[in-house]
């Protein structure tokens, strides 16, 4: 087990060479000089030559890179910010609990509730629940998080007034946010539950189960749910990595200093050295979480963790 | 779910739809329908043969028009394109005639959708908006869908290096979030139209390439393709001929979600203000403009938004329909 996760871990390194790579290249042939965006637009000519040769713009594309990942490595610095001109690290990991706890939350949300109707839906096939929550599944994967978000800020901040529409320090701000955020996993894990219920309700051994006389809730609990999981957990993982994507939305409607915020504020302002930051740590935190749903199959399925050596 | 199955296939980020499409085994079999050696149909024309594969559309024809969700899909659809094409003849007013008179009107006889902040009718700007998005979706889709298909098709055909450099590159493009390496993209190209198309275009690539790659490799091996290269058909012929016929059904599916994703992704980027700019009647565009009057105006936020829930809900439920439909043994 062990052994496993160190290979996944080496194995990410030459992914996150080629990340990195593929973001400096493309940021580095980007227009707009970075020198001139860090000193504003009234600084002096001499003084954008200066602040280029201390930036080390003027070398070669591939000492650029070497010492951008020369400090990653060594001394985990990822530059500093054209704006604030504070370290980039320092940027990001204020920014990152945010984020973090805000995905947490949806992904939280999507499970607590797409499960059980997933699993009653399937239980109940065809029925009244069934088809209503359908209908609601096939809307909400329709609906996209910026609007729903708009949607709650206007009924739940403006006409009723009972939770704020911005900021991220208690927990009542945190609600609505994930509301708009998980909506849609909450959509996939029912409809992704209800189908992998439906085909495990109907295999031979749950009618064994029922044979030799099971009582009905061991057998959807313990026999059907335990086999479905898998391909739930697999759901859960992408969705994970999907809401990283969506909580960019999320943080720019309810003003919430995460990192998708951060970022795209520094688009706007040409603040490449955060843009690469910001790429770079979701890239490796979305890694991470596809590795933490690959050690959960071993924790669901015996088979699969007899892999694992 | 098969209880063999393996992590690896399971964890990559490939939606739920199997490489199928392989055809029924009788038709190899039956040297009347199917003449391995030539690889033809051996006893019939090409009359014979536009009639065998109009049967087979209307057979999934059929298909589909049972799902009732995904004929109410192609209803809306139908009427969104409409509106596109003939939208100087549909919308009752132009998409930036401003009228002071009119500003952040409220839905009435005049303006069934009210008026935005420039006293614009909003209606008309969603009509006109909704070629914007189509157009997007097109495109992207396009984009995606060749260098998809093609990165997809030459490793599962070839192998070897070939396949171990573009899959590695179709990794790296996969660790990061697909809006995140679309809004990357945009920041080292700048905003506008095209720009925004090749980005979400890219950020769809893995997706079609990794649908093509497992399809072919499973059809690579198949007697048929043997037979081809037994006969000398050259690799292109191969490729074009018998194999992508054969894998085009996840394809299409895929092309048919990959659109409603474009334009969710196009409108998002539009929404935080690296798309298209708030005079341009996009609809993304549009939301993030009434963002602004929230508390005041809200059917600004309001019917921009339900023509985009309504354009992906079609778009979806066309995708699913059009997944059973192609392929029945894929049915959920």
């Amino acid at each position: 087990m062990i052994k496993y996760i160190i290979k996944r871990l080496l194995l990410l390194i030459p992914v996150m060479l080629g990340v990195s790579l593929a973001v400096f290249t493309l940021l580095h042939f980007s227009n707009g000089d970075p020198a001139r965006a860090s000193l504003g637009q009234n600084a002096s000519e001499e003084a954008v030559q200066a602040e280029r040769e201390r930036l080390g713009l003027n070398d070669p594309f591939f000492v650029q890179y070497g010492h951008y990942l020369e400090n990653i490595v060594f001394h985990f610095d990822l530059g500093e910010s054209y704006r604030s001109h504070k370290p980039v690290t320092k940027e990001i990991l204020d920014a990152a609990p945010a984020t973090f706890k805000l995905a947490s939350l949806a992904v939280t949300l999507a499970v607590v509730v797409g499960v059980p109707i997933g699993i009653v839906s399937a239980i109940h096939q065809y029925s009244f629940f069934d088809n209503i929550m359908m209908i609601f599944a096939l809307i909400g994967i329709s609906m996209p998080v910026f609007w729903l978000g708009l949607l709650l800020i206007i009924f739940f901040s403006v006409q009723l007034g009972w939770l704020p529409s911005s900021g991220f320090t208690h927990f009542n701000q945190m609600i609505l946010p994930s509301i708009a955020l998980g909506a849609q996993s909450v959509a996939v894990i029912t409809r992704m539950t209800r189908s992998n219920m439906l085909e495990v309700i109907h295999k031979d051994y749950i009618r064994t189960a029922e044979a030799k006389g099971q009582k009905h809730s061991v057998i959807i609990w313990k026999h059907a749910l335990g086999n479905a999981l898998i391909p739930i957990i697999t759901i859960i993982g992408i969705q994970f990595g999907q809401l990283l994507g969506g909580a960019l939305m999320t943080e720019v409607i309810f003003s919430i200093p995460g990192i998708g915020r951060l970022m795209v504020d520094a688009i706007k302002a040409r603040d490449i050295p955060i843009v690469l930051g910001g790429v770079l740590f979701v890239a490796v935190a979305f890694a991470c979480v596809n590795l933490i749903v690959d050690l959960l199959y071993a924790f669901v399925d015996p088979r699969i963790k007899s892999q694992y050596t | 779910m098969n209880s063999k199955i393996s992590v690896k296939a399971l964890s990559q980020n490939a939606p739920n739809v199997q490489p199928t499409g392989v055809p029924d085994e009788s038709i190899y079999n039956d040297p009347h329908i199917y003449d391995p050696l030539t690889l033809e149909h051996a006893e019939e024309d090409g009359n014979d043969r536009r009639k065998r594969r109009f049967r087979r559309l209307a057979e999934i024809w059929r298909r589909l028009r049972r799902n009732k969700l995904a004929m109410v899909g192609l209803v809306i659809l139908a009427v969104l394109i409409l509106c596109a094409i003939f939208a100087d003849y549909v919308a009752p007013y132009k998409a930036n005639q401003f009228d002071m008179g009119a500003l952040f009107a409220k839905p009435s006889r005049q303006h069934i959708f009210g008026c935005d902040n420039f006293g614009a009718d909003i209606f008309s700007r969603l009509i006109y908006g909704s070629r914007i998005s189509l157009r997007i979706g097109f495109i992207c889709v396009g984009i995606a869908l060749v260098i998809g298909v093609s990165i997809g098709a030459l490793c599962g055909f070839f192998g070897g290096v070939v396949d171990i450099v573009f899959m590695r590159l179709i990794d790296i493009f996969q660790a990061i979030p697909d809006i995140l390496l679309a809004i990357a993209i945009i920041a080292a190209m700048g905003p506008g139209l095209a720009n925004l198309m090749i980005a979400v275009g890219i950020a769809a690539i893995p997706a079609y390439a990794r649908i093509v790659r497992a399809s072919v490799l499973s059809l690579r091996e198949m007697e048929f393709v043997e037979a081809a290269r037994a006969t000398g058909s050259n690799p292109a012929r191969i490729i074009f001929k018998h194999i992508l016929p054969n894998c085009l059904a996840p394809i299409i599916v895929q092309a048919t979600l990959g659109f409603a994703y474009a334009i969710l992704n196009a409108a998002g980027m539009s929404f935080i203000g690296l798309g298209l700019e708030p005079p341009t009647p996009e609809w993304g565009a549009m939301l993030s403009t009434a963002r602004g009057y929230i508390r005041d105006y809200p059917h600004m936020t309001l019917f921009p938004g339900l023509v985009i829930v309504l354009t992906i809900f079609a778009l979806n439920v066309v995708g699913d329909g059009l997944r059973d439909a192609l392929d029945p043994r894929m049915k959920r």
